[in-house]
């Protein structure tokens, strides 16, 4: 069974059908591509699916059942992060906090147990600090836990917002541009990363990316999307040279 | 162990003031009832500000209503005392005087904390789904709200006011929950909760996405802000032993946020720093007499062009003894695969 299926969803806008029947299904552990020229609707398919933007019509199913309807924190306790196209890290707070923050949503303890600091509140705080320092090793920004978010550089910001969607334990996870403003070098190895992350905790991706090097290097599916509209679905090779995408990026001849 | 020796100590250590102040050990050492009051004033204000603070600066959302629950807890707790508090006192005839008295405002406090929680929740769930400006206006028309629902109830005393309390506050006990209040709100603020509430001010579309309920976080801050504010309400009556509800409009709501502005939104020490430095203005300028207001909104202007963001920012004060090195920067790491 799909972990993530999406059947007929359709997400108007007054008169701008920003999404139009759109279909697909993720497998567990699944690296699913998302592409399309600019204003084609990738990132509204992430809002529909999070929650943010209820469908017009269509029904979204995640491990089985409906999530239409749904807030996004509902969703992302089921087990569905993301990131943001432009970064929305939590600017004021530590490095090591914006992550503990997504640990939240997973913890037992609530409030009375720390206004008492209660014991199960002190191991459940130490717990969380030893992991979410585990994920910053995972995406080199150990040394940076105690600096503020906003004073992290770009590249950084952008690994530290992977890393804070990692810490809601989803299976799955929803990268919206992660490579965005990267340099070739750095984008080489956030693919890397991606893949490993994959690997090594057997999440399903889907992932919204503008650079054809990474989508096409590390994704098994890629799904083409022109004006809200599916054109293409299939194999990385067999999208980089079907026409009717490259027709899309390139225009007609 | 740690943490109760400590509450031991400082119970004592404002048990021994406040027999200190009011001349236990000789008129002498006692202050002035002047100074005394403007003290226990700034205590008030402090349990005030600080959480305020909680839902104005930690978790962002901006509330002018806090006078219309400090206007609950004071006149429910006062109510709790005239009405009930003889037949409380003999129930309690075996302790010492002070000890009946205590035991009197606890309970009276309880009862004010537990109204303006009621109250907390009941507004906190339709309005803080607004935000900022709308935010703002909601929360200002519901402390009128309260104010002048308060102001026609005649078994409270309605346009006349509200006499006959007993004085069971002072010194002790305003310092006393103020101390309490400052670390109910460190521990919440440092907690994963709390976390939560400061995502919230940060980015609340993010702190969604993270698996925050924001609502539940939101309206806990709300209710948790409002029950201190109704037990500021309750020693504030029971300090001066009467009670108007001209001591509730929004211009208090304005005081209160002055308070945290100027102290720094997002800090528990500068919130109290922000009540402490408020009244000493306030009473310090009173030899400017007539131009007393005048003097005082030009400090204000010099200190939001000085320091827009509070005198202490989102900082506490000890971060600022001990001087924070900067990391060296690191230079970026190869990744393994």
């Amino acid at each position: 069974m799909a972990l993530l299926e999406l059947s007929g969803v359709t997400m108007r806008f007054g008169g701008l059908v920003a999404v139009n029947d759109l279909s697909l299904a993720l497998e567990p552990g699944q690296l699913y591509g998302l592409i399309g020229p600019n204003g084609a609707g990738k990132t509204t398919v992430f809002n529909v699916i999070t929650g943010v933007y209820t469908p017009t019509s269509g029904t979204i199913r995640f491990d089985g059942s409906g999530i239409v309807g749904e807030r996004t924190g509902r969703i992302t306790r089921r087990g569905i992060a993301r990131t943001f196209q432009n970064s929305r890290l939590f600017g004021d707070m530590t490095v090591l906090d914006n992550v503990k923050v997504a640990f939240h949503c997973r913890q037992q303890a609530d409030l009375p147990a720390a206004v008492f600091r209660a014991p199960k509140h002190s191991s459940e705080e130490a717990r969380v600090d030893r992991e979410s320092r585990d994920l910053l090793k995972i995406f080199h920004l150990e040394a940076a836990a105690g600096e503020r978010a906003r004073s992290l550089p770009y590249g950084s910001q952008r690994r530290l917002e992977i890393a804070r969607a990692m810490a809601t334990s989803p299976r799955l996870l929803l990268l919206d541009e992660p490579a965005a403003g990267m340099n070739p070098h750095e984008a080489r190895e956030l693919m890397d990363l991606i893949r490993w992350v994959r690997d090594h905790f057997g999440m399903a991706i889907l992932l919204v990316e503008h650079n054809m090097k990474v989508v096409m290097g590390i994704c098994e599916t890629v799904h083409a999307l022109d004006y809200g509209s599916t054109i293409a679905v299939g194999k990385p090779v067999e999208i980089q040279s079907n026409p009717k995408v490259i027709e899309a990026y390139l225009g007609g001849a | 162990m740690k943490g109760f020796l400590a509450a031991v100590g400082v119970v004592a250590a404002l048990f021994v003031a406040n027999a200190l102040f009011t001349g236990a050990f000789g008129a002498s050492l006692a202050m002035s009832p002047y100074v005394l009051q403007v003290i226990c004033l700034a205590g008030i204000n402090i349990i005030l500000a600080v959480s305020l603070n909680l839902i104005n600066g930690f978790t962002g959302q901006f509330s002018i209503g806090h006078a219309g629950f400090m206007a609950i807890g004071a006149y429910a707790s006062a109510f709790v005392t005239v009405t009930f508090g003889d037949r409380l006192r003999s129930i309690l005839s075996f302790l010492p005087r002070a000890g009946q008295d205590g035991a009197i405002l606890l309970a009276a406090l309880a009862v004010g904390a537990l109204l303006a929680a009621v109250a907390g929740f009941f507004v906190g769930v339709p309005s803080l789904r607004l935000r900022g400006d709308y935010l703002a206006i909601v929360t200002l028309g519901f402390g009128e709200i309260i104010r002048v629902f308060i102001l026609n109830i005649d078994a409270v005393g309605g346009a006349r006011g509200y006499s006959g309390i007993p004085k069971l506050a002072n010194f002790f006990w305003i310092y006393l929950f103020a101390a309490l209040t400052i670390v109910v709100v460190y521990r919440i603020v440092h907690s994963s909760f709390g976390r939560t509430l400061i995502a919230i001010r940060e980015d609340e579309i993010a702190a969604e996405a993270m698996g925050v309920d924001t609502t539940r976080s939101k309206v806990i801050s709300f209710v948790v802000s409002s029950a201190m504010a109704g037990i500021g309400g309750g020693l504030f009556g029971h300090y001066l032993m009467y009670l108007h509800t001209n001591s509730f409009t929004f211009i208090k709501s304005i005081e209160i946020i002055i308070m945290i502005v100027i102290g720094g939104l997002g800090s528990i020490t500068g919130s109290v720093l922000g009540a402490v430095l408020y009244i000493a203005l306030t009473e310090g300028l009173r030899e400017f007499s007539q131009y007393r207001m005048v003097v005082f909104s030009f400090l204000l202007i010099v200190i939001m062009i000085v320091r827009p963001q509070g005198i202490l920012g989102h900082r506490e004060f000890a971060s600022f003894l001990t001087r924070r090195r900067r990391a060296p920067a690191v230079p970026p790491a190869p990744l393994e695969n």
